[in-house]
């Protein structure tokens, strides 16, 4: 178990204008489970790979349990890694899949047999070991390649993406099996994707990142409620932050803080404001209100969520009166879009 | 009924038999035809100056079976060919490792080590002939030079060396195609795949062995297949550089028909001997496809 | 393992690649830059056992070059050799396409044995078939001249052309043919308009190959075509370079250069492609 930082680390590709990791900084914790987070593009994919070495940084350092690894090749790195597509020996068998790299480590047949049966118990696949990659199915290719990545006894897991194969409904319990796998490992993990609910899931802290650059390193709570810049607030939540504005700032509330009046309890700073409904999207769950609002600024287009338990009946075409907690709402200057101290409205 | 007619060439019924005629009737005249005429005559007494047509049922083949000569053919065209593929797979896979890393001037190089397979084969074989002549020989020059013989070694002259020669020069021109042929089949491999193995800890050794040569197998084998197609029916490289000889001692199925059949009139019998390729060559095609059924992995 | 070792081991391996790239090269070139040189060689330098074939001892001449282009009748081979060329590349695209698109599109109950029919007619070669062809190419009267290759070098073709561009059609989605039937084209409007344009590349490889066939074809060339004036290169420059017995090793270098570096420029240049079509082949055929 390690830590990973990364020190001013940037990488350039040949014919890119713009760098793909640019001037980044990070540390994780011992044990962390760390997310990055971000739409494609934004480098998170070339940071891990600049993480296991199989890219090389353009300028600064990256260090694992406190080590430089500049000109170490992955394999002297104790790093597991699972990409996207599991990477999956195609001609071996699960078994000879997870014992490969323990055979690159020069372990005797009886270690491996007794760590391959430890890790195959740990990820319930040992009933799956003689059968060849193309003869099981997304989930259970998942679990061979994380037990190909547990096997080497790592300081430090890289995780790629890997629920994207997965089909949605999959997805979740995918989720679950590798919440419980980190737990019972306890090992610092990297871990990559665009999806901010798996972030939200699985992170003990989520790294925003877009365009080369972390925006902002947080917990799930924080970077969901105090989000540190226009970029963060309107990636993380679905539908995005509610962004309004007025004068010099830029005013965002999340769609589940607009909620009709009578619902909420308003504190010191709320604010009442009419609010035209146009279209109720029913999904079960929850109603997405879509509508304009006038009030705050300039009439804006803005969704507005309630939860299926809040059963108010909202008379669509007409003007009914919403209110926002002052507590809830978040300001952002308008040249960068980063947070700015509370005003009241 | 006439907007029936006007979308007859929509029927793809009636496209696809038309689209394929012409070549099917170019095949059949030209391949199919000559094919089974080659069979009749192997039956018969056909030669040149006599063309009248006999049947002679299998009288040629066992005439043909117990010539020494033939047997010297059969046995030097499977030898050959062994050989040169042995050698052109191992060279082949190196040198294919060796191209997908970067190097300077590599541009340079590769259009060097094309050059053998994309210059025409009888020319080769004539650059070939005046490296391998028995008076001025570049190469006995240079062994001359650094004293490890003292005359000429007689490449063409003698019998083991000329078979040597033979297999050299295909060798050397089947390697670049060869090495093409397993680049793209390394190209195939998913590049995570090698990261993953970088990762698991595979030194260079253990990858290629492990991951590398398995995965490329199934390219592989059909590289093979072309090579040895192209080295067992090829007939320019033994006809510039020996005629066959010396005495019969580099003489080829193909060389051997030529020599029978349109230089010593005997179509029967030379149509006999060349038609002992068919079979052989649908034996090593059979092989190796069905190894590359087995192997399909991906 | 610290990062100064793994540094050094990969210096090594680039010692070992370079030493690899360097053997691969002089392997293969060493004829040729040795062909070279010998082009023009004087008589008195290259016949002589002692001196170094490597350098030019006497100064170098362009007398046996201009012998070739003068003295011999290479200007006529390569003439044959351009005519027979864009013959047989005229003949190989009218068939093949039309085939290939046949086999890779319309779904014909017979369309896979169809399949391996091609790969058969490749396992019956030139070297079998020459024998009972002789008697076929007199009775057309196409005996001794040019026009018999004009006319048998499709056969070679064809079927390697056929699987290659198969290869290639399947590669190319079916929803824009589909889109332009529904615009209004017929099947065969379709693939006019929109499946051959996207085949360039393909046919290019096509070109190549049959191009370059007609210059290094040897069997049918040396079996059929004895006259000296309707020779192709790849029979004329080994038989007819001689006189007597004595070759005319310098000029024969001389011309063995000239062909095959402007054919390796160009394989050089479509290689990318004509490798893609041909591993595709090899993969869905």
């Amino acid at each position: 178990m390690a830590i990973v930082e990364v020190r001013h680390l940037t990488k350039q590709f040949e014919g890119n204008a713009t760098p793909a990791v640019d001037d980044l900084d990070l540390a994780t914790t011992e044990g962390e489970y760390l997310v990055l987070l971000g739409p494609s593009g934004c480098g998170k994919t070339t940071l891990l790979r600049l993480i296991a070495g199989l890219e090389q940084p353009t300028s600064g350092e990256v260090l694992i349990g406190g080590l430089p690894m500049v000109g170490l090749p992955p394999r002297a790195r104790k790093i597991a890694m699972v990409f996207q597509s599991y990477a999956l020996y195609p001609h071996k068998s699960a078994r000879r899949n997870i014992e490969f790299p323990l055979k690159a480590a020069r372990m005797d047949p009886e270690e491996r047999a007794k760590k391959v049966a430890w890790a195959a118990e740990l990820l319930g696949i040992t009933r799956l070991l003689d059968r060849r990659p193309r003869h099981l199915s997304g989930g259970e290719r998942q679990r061979v390649a994380l037990a190909r990545a547990l096997v080497r006894e790592p300081d430090v897991f890289l995780l790629d993406e890997p629920l994207s194969n997965l089909d949605a409904k999959l997805r979740a319990a995918a989720r679950d099996d590798l919440k419980q796998f980190q737990d019972r490992v306890g090992t610092t993990t990297v871990y990559v994707t665009h999806d901010q609910v798996e972030a939200m899931g699985l992170g003990d802290r989520i790294a925003v990142m877009s365009e080369g650059r972390i925006r902002q390193l947080g917990t799930p709570h924080d970077v969901y409620h105090d989000p540190a810049d226009t970029f963060v607030a309107t990636f993380l939540g679905s539908p995005p932050m509610n962004m309004v504005r007025r004068d010099d700032v830029l005013v965002g509330f999340r769609p589940e803080s607009l909620l009709p009046k009578g619902v909420v309890q308003p504190d010191d700073g709320a604010v009442t404001i009419p609010f035209h409904v146009h279209r109720v999207e029913n999904l079960g769950s929850e109603r997405h209100l879509v509508g304009t609002l006038s009030g705050i600024g300039p009439e804006t287009r803005v969704i507005a969520m309630l939860p299926s338990t809040v059963s108010v009946d909202i008379p669509i075409d007409e003007t009914s009166e919403f209110v926002i907690r002052g507590a809830d709402l978040r300001f952002f200057d308008t040249d960068a879009g980063l947070r700015t101290e509370r005003r009241r409205l | 009924m006439k907007d029936r007619r006007r979308y007859l060439f929509d029927r793809d019924g009636v496209l696809a038999p038309l689209m394929l005629l012409p070549s099917v009737v170019y095949i059949v005249a030209l391949v199919a035809v000559p094919f089974f005429l080659a069979i009749a005559y192997s039956l018969s007494d056909v030669t040149v100056g006599d063309p009248s047509f006999d049947y002679v049922g299998l009288r040629n083949f066992r005439a043909v079976l117990k010539d020494p000569v033939f047997r010297r053919s059969l046995t030097n065209s499977l030898f050959i060919t062994a050989v040169t593929m042995v050698l052109v797979l191992v060279l082949g896979k190196i040198l294919a490792l060796v191209l997908t890393r970067d190097f300077r001037f590599k541009w340079v190089v590769r259009f060097l080590i094309l050059l053998p397979w994309t210059t025409p084969v009888p020319l080769a074989a004539i650059a070939w002939l005046w490296m391998l002549d028995s008076l001025f020989s570049p190469i006995d020059w240079t062994l001359r030079w650094l004293g490890l013989i003292d005359g000429n070694l007689h490449w063409l002259g003698n019998s083991e060396l000329a078979v040597v020669s033979v297999i050299a020069v295909q060798v050397w021109r089947i390697v670049p195609l060869a090495a093409v042929i397993i680049m793209a089949g390394l190209a195939a491999i998913p590049q995570d795949i090698n990261d993953a193995a970088e990762v698991d800890g595979a030194g260079f050794w253990r990858k290629l062995f492990e991951v590398t040569i398995p995965m490329s197998l199934p390219v592989t084998a059909v590289a093979t297949l072309f090579g040895a197609v192209l080295v067992f029916t090829d007939m320019s490289v033994v006809f510039v550089l020996t005629r066959g000889g010396p005495v019969d001692a580099t003489q080829i199925l193909p060389t051997w028909a030529f020599f029978r059949g349109i230089a010593g009139g005997d179509l029967a019998q030379g149509a006999a001997v060349a038609l002992f390729l068919f079979p052989l060559l649908l034996a090593m095609a059979v092989l190796i496809l069905r190894s590359v059924r087995k192997m399909e992995v991906m | 393992m610290d990062a100064g070792s793994w540094r050094r081991r990969r210096r090594w391996g680039r010692v070992g690649l370079y030493a690899m790239v360097v053997g691969f090269t002089l392997f293969a070139a060493f004829p040729f830059l040795w062909g070279f040189i010998t082009a023009f060689k004087q008589d008195q330098d290259l016949y002589n056992r002692d001196n170094n074939p490597f350098i030019f001892n006497i100064e170098p001449t362009l007398q046996h070059v201009r012998l070739l282009f003068e003295g011999t009748a290479f200007n006529t081979f390569v003439v044959n050799t351009l005519v027979v060329a864009v013959l047989v590349v005229a003949i190989t695209l009218a068939a093949s396409l039309p085939a290939a698109y046949s086999l890779a599109r319309l779904n014909l109950r017979w369309g896979g044995a169809m399949a391996i029919a091609i790969f058969l007619v490749y396992l019956i070669p030139p070297s079998l078939l020459f024998i009972s062809l002789s008697r076929v190419v007199s009775y057309l009267g196409l005996q001794d001249s040019r026009w018999a290759l004009v006319v048998l070098y499709p056969t070679i073709t064809i079927p390697v052309s056929v699987w290659l561009l198969m290869g290639f059609f399947k590669g190319i989605p079916k929803d824009i043919e589909e889109q332009a039937m529904v615009d209004g084209y017929s099947r065969l409007g379709a693939f006019v308009r929109t499946v051959l344009p996207l085949s360039f590349p393909g046919m290019v490889a096509v070109v190549v190959f049959s191009a370059t066939l007609s210059a290094s074809e040897f069997i049918y060339a040396l079996a059929f075509v004895s006259q000296t004036s309707q020779k192709t290169i790849s029979v004329g420059v080994p038989t007819e370079l001689v006189r007597g017995d004595v070759f005319f090793w310098q000029s024969l270098q001389a011309a063995t250069l000239l062909v095959a570096i402007p054919i390796a420029l160009v394989f050089n240049a479509f290689l990318k492609r004509f490798i893609a079509g041909f591993t595709m082949g090899a993969v869905k055929g």
